[in-house]
């Protein structure tokens, strides 16, 4: 049992109680972005009114406030991961550019014929980088297979390690199929095989306590528009020992210690990563974002996602002709499902005329539709903050889909 | 259901078409073909052709998988095209399109669209004026030589 009021919790995220097309909301796209609670847009209005100014650039008051303020929030997203060091906590813009930094920064140490393992249930961020990588240094994808329940084979995965995997990266939990990796195993079995381990957050930040010491892996990425704070902010962690030796990606202001046309020598870790002027705004709501999970506890989050997962899936199943898709014995609060003789897109645009909003398509994971069989997938993702109406409200409007098209 | 807006987007007409699609199959005969894809939705087809040495479109076929909104724009596209040469196809697919994203008001605005009208409710549904001319575009690239459109 939970003892958190979930509905006095609704009223911090004033999204929620908008109507759409004269229907109340039912957002149950919360793998593709949450909600924002009132502590986030206070962040961002409180920057830009009262201390808007940049960072490690003036000696003015503002300038330092700011500076102090953005270093804060590093030491906070050090704390939520349990990071050793706050220069082991890049900000990015997002996962993609978090993973794709890695590929550009370590993978110049990569050589041909190396290899790089991820699994078929991989977002489109973490598989296009590499075979980018691939591409460039001649290094070799590898890909773990899935089992029917969208589950990842480990046999498979342990199979394709080898004396040349660099890199082992992969989600913890899926976008498309809810699937939580069981990463602790993976990994494992990637260091003794003397691979190094980049793990994919997007999905799980917002879902579950991550403790990277308590993981030991190398690197970890995650967004934090996905952990209710802005869009166009990310956290990239990366081991110390890394990032020290690694090149920077971006060169410019703020990355450097000094320059001349003849040598410039760069800054440390993690600033020599941070070229320009950082999205300072969006690091404010980030730390907010933190700030507000952590009040109500990311353990309680999860239980109450568990609750709902657990009522969705028996709702959704009762219905005739509905198949859900991602069936693994460890689910996130995910409910990805196809309706016999409907397109996707078809149960999309009908539940939005009912004001439930969901995702349709492929999820940005292509090879997990054509795994499937499939072109597409409705995708019912659900937040702490969702209740159990709204799943009856889902419920209810696939009905009115199936009379539309019976 | 807000059944003013339902039925803008899925008229009888459009759930009909997609139920009993017209000139699905394959044309092996086809002297021009192209391939749609909608790589955002996964929407795939195929479109072939006939065209006569008058320059008439006289046969035309549709092949693949879509959405209810993507097949009957495809269905009654076939329909459409049947009989008319390549400058009127091009013409139509100009109309089609401006009645979709809402360039165009049927009502006011002189047109040759006749029954590819119920389409218009599409315009207030951004996210699928794709599916409503993605058939389209295929067959405008088939009959210009392209074998390949993607309307991402």
């Amino acid at each position: 049992m939970t003892t958190l009021d979930f509905n006095k919790i609704r009223d911090d995220f004033p999204n929620l109680a908008i109507t759409v097309h004269g229907k109340p909301l039912a957002y149950l796209d919360n793998a593709a972005t949450t909600f924002k609670p009132l502590a986030v847009l206070e962040a961002l209005d409180t920057h830009y009114r009262r201390g808007v100014s940049n960072i490690h650039r003036g000696v003015h008051w503002l300038s330092e406030q700011a500076t102090l303020a953005y270093e804060d929030v590093r030491t906070k997203v050090k704390l939520f991961l349990n990071a050793k060091d706050d220069a082991e906590i890049i900000f990015t813009h997002g996962t993609t550019e978090s993973i794709n930094l890695v590929a550009l920064s370590l993978g110049t140490f990569f050589k041909a014929g190396d290899e790089i393992l991820i699994t078929h249930m991989e977002h489109h961020a973490n598989i296009v980088p590499w075979q980018m990588l691939c591409e460039r240094q001649g290094c070799v994808l590898k890909v773990a297979s899935i089992n029917d329940a969208g589950e990842l084979d480990l046999d498979a995965f342990k199979n394709l390690l080898s004396d040349k995997t660099r890199i082992v990266a992969f989600t913890a939990v899926s976008n498309s199929l809810g699937t939580i990796n069981p990463i602790k195993d993976l990994i494992k079995l990637a260091r003794a095989n003397g691979a190094l381990t980049l793990v994919d957050a997007a999905q799980a930040v917002a879902h579950m306590p991550i403790d990277v010491q308590a993981l030991d892996c190398d690197f970890l990425a995650f967004s934090g528009h996905k952990i209710f704070g802005p869009t166009g902010i990310g956290v990239l962690y990366g081991r110390k020992l890394w990032l020290e030796k690694m090149p920077p990606v971006y060169g410019g202001g703020d990355m450097i210690a000094s320059v001349t046309f003849e040598k410039t020598t760069y800054n440390v870790a993690p600033h020599k990563f941070e070229a320009g002027t950082p999205p300072i705004a969006e690091v404010m709501g980030l730390g907010a974002a933190l700030s507000y999970v952590s009040k109500i506890g990311l353990a309680a989050m999860a239980a109450r996602e568990a609750e709902l997962l657990a009522y969705g899936t028996k709702t959704l199943s009762a219905i005739p002709g509905l198949k859900i898709i991602g069936t693994a014995t460890k689910k996130a609060a995910i409910l990805s499902f196809v309706l016999d003789g409907i397109h996707p897109h078809d149960v999309g645009s009908l539940l939005d005329l009912e004001g439930v909003a969901i995702r349709t398509g492929h999820h940005c994971t292509q090879p997990v539709m054509k795994r499937f069989g499939i072109p597409a997938t409705a995708r019912a993702s659900l937040a702490f903050y969702n209740t159990f109406a709204e799943i009856d409200q889902l419920a209810m409007a696939i009905h009115k889909v199936r009379e539309v098209f019976k | 259901m807000n059944e003013r807006e339902l039925s803008e987007l899925y008229q009888q007409v459009i759930l009909q078409h997609n139920k009993s699609p017209r000139n699905f199959g394959e044309l092996p005969e086809a002297t021009h073909k192209a391939e749609g894809f909608n790589p955002l939705c996964g929407d795939h087809f195929h479109v072939a052709l006939v065209l006569n040495e008058d320059g008439i479109v006289s046969q035309v076929k549709f092949s693949g998988e879509g959405c209810a909104i993507s097949k009957a724009a495809a269905s009654m596209m076939t329909q459409a095209v049947t009989g008319k040469s390549i400058a009127d196809v091009q013409r139509l697919f100009g109309e089609f399109h401006a009645l979709v994203t809402g360039k165009l008001d049927p009502e006011k605005q002189s047109n040759q669209l006749g029954h590819l009208k119920i389409f218009a409710g599409i315009r207030k549904f951004p996210a699928r004026v794709k599916c409503a001319s993605l058939s389209w575009h295929a067959v405008v690239a088939a009959l210009d030589k392209k074998n390949q459109i993607s309307t991402e």
